[in-house]
C-alpha cells in the first residue's frame, strides 16, 4: 500500500482535519489519493519499438452540495496545495445547510489481489515473449506482412479520506496482452487482432505458450477477412456469437441505464423503471464481483464494495447503475458503480462487467432458423447516443447467413439499431454464455475505465447491417 | 498562475544533466504544465466547477540506437533523478534499432514566429457563470427544449523541448471553450444536438445568445426522425463531420502507417486520389490557428505542406524515426497535423445542394468505421433527407457505406471553408455511397 504522506509535509491528521473542514456543510465529498504505475512495451515491424514507464501521483478533492459538484485535482500532494484545493472547492459551493452522510457499507471481500505485475516480471522476459510472438507468427505462413504485439501493466494504489478521517483503500493491479497481424494476399490486405487481460500477473495469461492462442486466434481473424466479400446494406436478421459481442449490450443497454442520464431524464430508459424493456428470458446483471475480470473492482472510487446489480430480470427493467450523488438525488443506494479514469477526473456512475445471462436455445437452432441475415462473431468499438437512443458497433468478423446455412465471410460492416426497442427484438437467447477476453475500455465524458462484457448467442429479428452491396 | 519558462527550463536542464551524467548517449525531454478551469451548467443552475492544475515530463534516453522512455506527473528533483535512472536500466537492455536518432540538428526551428496563441486574459468563474446563465436562458426559450448542459473552460498550458543537441524551446498556448448540449423532446422522439465555439482568445469566441440559439434551433430541427429504404444516394456532410474525412487521410499518409505498410495509401505519391479540383494544406502558421505550432514535436520547424495538389498526393506526414525508414527527410509532422484544411471548391453551398434532386444532408456519424488498412468506411449517421436543394425531414437509424479510395474521387466542395477547428472542410458531396435503412 502506498504512503501519500510519508514524502509530503502534508501529515494524516491535517490531511483528515482539512476534509472534514472544507467538507462539514457539504452532503457529500472525499479526497482521493492514488498512486499509479504503467508500463508498455510494443514490439512492431520487427523490432521493439517502445518501452516506456510511468508514474502518476496525486489527489483529487471533491465537494458535493445538493446537485452541484465542485471538483480540484493536483499532482502535488502537499499542505499547501491541498489547502489551495479547499479555498477553491468552498468557493464554489457556498453551503450551509448539506448533511454530511457518514454511511458508506463495508465489506472484506476482495476479488482481485496486491500484486505488482509490473515488478513479478523482468523486462527482458517481455521482450523475449514478444519477440516469440513476432518469429512465430512471421514463420507460420509467408502472407504474414505485419506482427505488432504489446503488453500493457499497471499497478494502481488509492485510499479515499472522507469527512471523519474515516480512509478506505484499494490495490488494483492489471493487465493486457495485444497481437495484431496484417496478412497480404493475392494484393488484399487485412488484418486481425486479439487480446487478453485482467486483474492478476502476466504469467497467469502466458505461460505454457498461452500467447500461442492469442497468436492463432489474431491470424484466424485476419485470414478469415482475406477472404470476405462486401456485406449486404439494409434490415435483417443477426445472430450474434457469445462473448464479446455483448458489446451490443453494453451500448445499446448499458448507457442508457447509467444513473447519472436517468436523474437528468436524457436516457431512453428514464421512464421505464418497472416495464418491460425486452423479450422475456431476457436478464442482464452488471457485476464487479467476479474475481480477477478486467471490469471487476474491490470498491469503487467513492469507497462503496462494489455488487452484482440486476439491470434487467426476465424482460422487465429492475435498477440502474449508481455512485452516491445520484442515488442520493434519485432517493436510492449507490450500486458501487462510482469510477473515475484517474484522480483528475470526478467520478461518474460507469459499468463494470455487464453480461446478458444463459437461456435454453442453441447457436445451431438461431442459425437454421434464419433464411437471410447475418452470423456476427466479433466487434470493434461501439458507440451509443444515449438521448435518441440509436447505437452502433462495427463487425471484425462476420459471416452471411443463406437458408439456415453459414456462408461467405463479409466485410467489417457497421450495425446500427434502437436501445429502447432492440432487446424487443430478441427472439432467441443460447445457453452458451461466455466472458470476453478481457480487453474492453469504455468511454464516458472523456474518460476511459477497463470493464468486461459476456453473452449467449442471440438471435435478432431486425437490425440494419450498413454494408455496401444492396 | 502558470509556471514561466525559466522554471520549466531548469527542470528541462536538470533531467539532461541527470541523463548525461548517468551514462545515457543522447536525451530528449518535455515539461509541460497546463492549468483549466470549467464551470458546468445544467438548466440554469451551477452543476459542477473543476480545477486541474497539472505538471507534466517525459524523458526519452539513448544510448547510441538503443532507446525507451519514461513519463511521471511527480516533478520533484529526487523522483526524477530516480525516474531517469530507472530508464536509462531500460534503455541498456532495450534491443537496438538503427532508426533511433535525436532530430537532425539543421531542420531543428532556431527562431519563433509570434503566433498570437496566447491570450492571457483570465476570466473568473463569475462571469462565465453569467456566461452560461445567457446561454442557457435562449437555449433553452423553446417548449420543446427540456434539457440544456453547457460548460466553458478557460486552458492555460506552456512547455519546453530540449535535447542533448542544445535545442530548448517552448511557448505558452490558451484556449476558451465554450458549449452547450441541448435535448428536445416531442410526442415522437427525445433528440440531442450541441454547438460550441474554441478559440485562442477569449473575445474571439461566439456570444452566448449565438451559441445558444445554434444549439437550440440544431435539436429541435432533429425531431421526429424517419428511418429511410437502402439505396445509393449522394451523400452531403456538413462541415462539422466533412473534416473527419481530412482526419481519416492525415492518419492514412502518417509516415509510421506507410513504413509499416498498413495504409491503403501507400505507395500514392505522385498517384491521382482525388479529383483535379482538390487540393489539401496543412498550415502551421495560421494567426491564432487552434493547430498552429512553431515546431513538431521532436523541435523540428514545421511549415506549411501542400499534401494534395489538384488531386495528386504530394507528401507523406513524417517525423525522424519513420522518414530514416522510408528514406525521407521530417517534414516536421511528428505529432500529427497542425491547421488541415481543403481549399474551398468552386460551388456555393446553395449549388452543392442542389447537385441531385434527392440526397442526404449528415449532421452526425456514429461508431469507429474507418478501416485505414483496406479503407473500407461503414458509420451510423443522423441527418436530412434534401430533395431539390431543399431539406424535407430528419432521418436517423441509418448507415452510410463506401471505400475510401473510391469516396475521395468523388468529392465536390462548396466554397464555404471557415477556420473554427484545427482541421477544417467546407460543405462535402461525395456521390454514390450506399445507404442502409429499411
Amino acid at each position: 500500500m502506498s504512503n501519500f504522506f510519508d514524502k509530503s509535509d502534508l501529515v494524516r491528521k491535517d490531511a483528515e482535519n482539512i476534509v472534514s473542514d472544507t467538507l462539514k456543510n457539504c452532503d457529500d465529498g472525499e479526497l482521493y489519493l492514488e498512486d499509479s504505475k504503467s508500463e508498455s512495451i510494443i514490439l512492431d515491424d520487427n523490432k521493439i519499438k517502445s518501452s516506456n514507464y510511468s508514474s502518476d501521483l496525486g489527489f483529487g478533492f471533491r465537494a458535493v452540495s445538493d446537485e452541484v459538484v465542485a471538483y480540484s485535482y493536483s499532482n502535488e500532494i502537499s499542505k499547501d496545495s491541498l489547502k489551495s484545493s479547499s479555498e477553491n472547492l468552498k468557493s464554489t459551493i457556498k453551503s450551509v445547510k448539506g448533511t454530511y452522510n457518514n454511511e458508506i457499507p463495508k465489506s472484506n471481500k476482495k476479488f482481485y489481489s496486491d500484486i505488482n505485475p509490473i515488478e513479478q516480471k523482468t523486462l527482458n522476459s517481455k521482450l523475449e515473449v514478444l519477440n516469440k510472438v513476432n518469429d512465430y507468427l512471421r514463420k507460420k505462413d509467408e502472407s504474414v506482412k505485419q506482427v505488432t504485439a504489446n503488453f500493457l501493466g499497471e499497478h494502481k494504489s488509492v485510499e479515499i479520506i472522507r469527512s471523519g478521517g474515516e480512509a478506505i483503500t484499494d490495490i488494483r493491479p492489471l493487465i493486457r496482452f495485444n497481437v495484431s497481424v496484417m496478412l497480404e494476399r493475392n494484393g488484399r490486405k487485412e488484418t486481425g487482432v486479439y487480446g487478453i487481460g485482467g486483474r492478476q500477473g502476466y504469467d497467469d495469461y502466458l505461460q505454457n505458450d498461452k500467447w500461442k492462442n492469442v497468436c492463432e486466434e489474431a491470424f484466424r481473424i485476419a485470414s478469415v477477412n482475406l477472404e470476405s466479400k462486401p456485406a449486404p446494406a439494409g434490415e435483417m436478421k443477426v445472430v450474434l456469437g457469445p462473448g464479446w459481442p455483448a458489446i451490443l449490450i453494453h451500448e445499446a443497454i448499458g448507457h442508457g441505464l447509467e444513473g447519472d442520464f436517468n436523474r437528468k431524464k436524457t436516457s431512453a430508459f428514464h421512464n421505464l423503471m418497472g416495464q418491460k424493456v425486452a423479450s422475456e428470458g431476457v436478464t442482464i446483471v452488471d457485476d464487479g464481483t467476479i474475481d480477477n475480470r478486467r471490469g471487476s473492482l474491490t470498491i469503487d472510487d467513492e469507497g462503496t464494495p462494489t455488487e452484482r446489480t440486476v439491470l434487467i430480470e426476465n424482460g422487465i427493467l429492475k435498477n440502474f447503475m449508481q455512485d452516491r450523488l445520484n442515488a442520493r438525488l434519485m432517493n436510492t443506494r449507490s450500486t458501487g458503480s462510482g469510477r473515475r479514469e484517474n484522480y483528475r477526473h470526478v467520478v461518474l456512475p460507469r459499468m463494470r462487467n455487464t453480461m446478458m445471462l444463459s437461456g435454453n436455445q442453441t447457436q445451431d437452432e438461431m442459425i437454421k432458423s434464419v433464411d437471410k441475415g447475418i452470423f456476427a462473431v466479433s466487434f470493434g468499438g461501439g458507440q451509443v447516443d444515449i438521448t435518441s437512443g440509436k447505437f452502433v458497433f462495427n463487425c471484425t468478423e462476420a459471416y452471411e447467413i443463406i437458408n439456415g446455412k453459414i456462408g461467405s465471410p463479409i466485410k467489417g460492416a457497421t450495425l446500427i439499431g434502437d436501445g429502447p426497442s432492440i432487446l424487443k427484438e430478441v427472439s432467441m437467447v443460447g445457453n452458451d454464455m461466455m466472458l470476453d477476453p478481457g480487453i474492453g475500455t469504455c468511454g464516458k465524458a472523456g474518460q476511459g475505465v477497463p470493464v468486461g462484457v459476456a453473452q449467449p448467442s442471440i438471435l435478432i429479428d431486425k437490425m440494419t447491417v450498413g454494408g455496401t452491396k444492396l | 498562475m502558470i509556471k514561466d519558462q525559466g522554471f520549466l527550463e531548469a527542470k528541462a536542464a536538470y533531467c539532461l544533466d541527470v541523463a548525461k551524467k548517468i551514462g545515457a548517449s543522447d536525451a530528449s525531454v518535455t515539461i509541460g504544465h497546463s492549468i483549466s478551469e470549467t464551470v458546468n451548467f445544467r438548466n440554469k443552475n451551477l452543476d459542477e466547477s473543476n480545477r486541474s492544475d497539472g505538471l507534466a515530463f517525459s524523458i526519452d534516453t539513448y544510448i547510441g540506437k538503443k532507446k525507451s522512455s519514461i513519463s511521471s506527473s511527480n516533478l520533484l528533483d529526487e523522483n526524477l533523478y530516480i525516474l531517469i535512472e530507472k530508464c536509462y536500466e531500460t534503455t541498456k537492455i532495450t534491443p537496438e534499432d538503427e532508426f533511433n536518432s535525436l532530430p537532425d540538428k539543421n531542420l531543428l526551428a532556431d527562431k519563433l514566429k509570434d503566433l498570437n496563441i496566447y491570450d492571457n486574459t483570465h476570466i473568473d468563474n463569475d462571469k462565465k457563470i453569467y456566461y452560461l446563465k445567457e446561454l442557457e436562458n435562449i437555449a433553452s426559450e423553446d417548449k420543446k427544449i427540456i434539457n440544456t448542459e453547457s460548460s466553458f473552460t478557460e486552458k492555460k498550458t506552456n512547455f519546453i523541448l530540449a535535447n542533448s543537441d542544445g535545442f530548448c524551446s517552448g511557448y505558452k498556448t490558451s484556449s476558451f471553450t465554450t458549449s452547450c448540449v441541448a435535448v428536445a423532446k416531442d410526442e415522437n422522439s427525445m433528440e440531442r444536438d450541441y454547438e460550441y465555439s474554441s478559440k485562442r482568445y477569449l473575445d474571439d469566441i461566439k456570444d452566448p445568445q449565438t451559441l445558444g440559439k445554434l444549439a437550440s434551433h440544431q435539436t429541435i430541427r432533429k425531431l421526429s426522425p424517419k428511418k429511410i429504404g437502402s439505396e445509393k444516394l449522394s451523400v452531403i456532410f456538413d462541415k462539422r463531420i466533412a473534416k473527419g474525412m481530412l482526419s481519416a487521410f492525415a492518419s492514412a499518409i502518417s509516415s509510421s502507417a506507410i513504413a509499416r505498410g498498413t495504409s491503403f495509401l501507400k505507395d500514392q505519391i505522385d498517384e491521382q486520389i482525388f479529383s483535379n479540383s482538390i487540393n489539401i494544406i496543412d498550415k502551421p502558421d495560421i494567426i491564432k490557428g487552434l493547430g498552429s505550432k512553431n515546431f513538431d514535436s521532436e523541435g523540428i520547424k514545421s511549415e506549411t505542406l501542400n499534401l494534395v495538389k489538384e488531386g495528386v498526393l504530394k507528401n507523406y506526414l513524417v517525423d525522424t524515426y519513420n522518414g530514416r525508414k522510408l528514406n525521407l527527410q521530417s517534414n516536421g509532422r511528428s505529432g500529427g497535423t497542425t491547421n488541415l484544411y481543403f481549399e474551398n471548391g468552386k460551388q456555393s453551398y446553395e449549388e452543392l445542394l442542389k447537385t441531385n434532386s434527392k440526397c442526404i444532408y449528415i449532421t452526425e456519424t456514429i461508431g469507429h468505421g474507418s478501416n485505414l488498412v483496406t479503407g473500407d468506411y461503414s458509420v451510423g449517421a443522423t441527418g436530412f433527407l434534401v430533395e431539390n436543394g431543399e431539406f424535407k425531414y430528419p432521418i436517423n437509424e441509418i448507415t452510410i457505406a463506401g471505400n475510401f479510395k473510391d469516396m475521395f474521387k468523388k468529392i465536390s466542395l462548396a466554397n464555404d471553408l471557415d477556420f473554427e477547428y484545427s482541421t477544417n472542410s467546407p460543405t462535402m458531396l461525395i456521390e454514390g455511397m450506399t445507404v442502409a435503412g429499411k
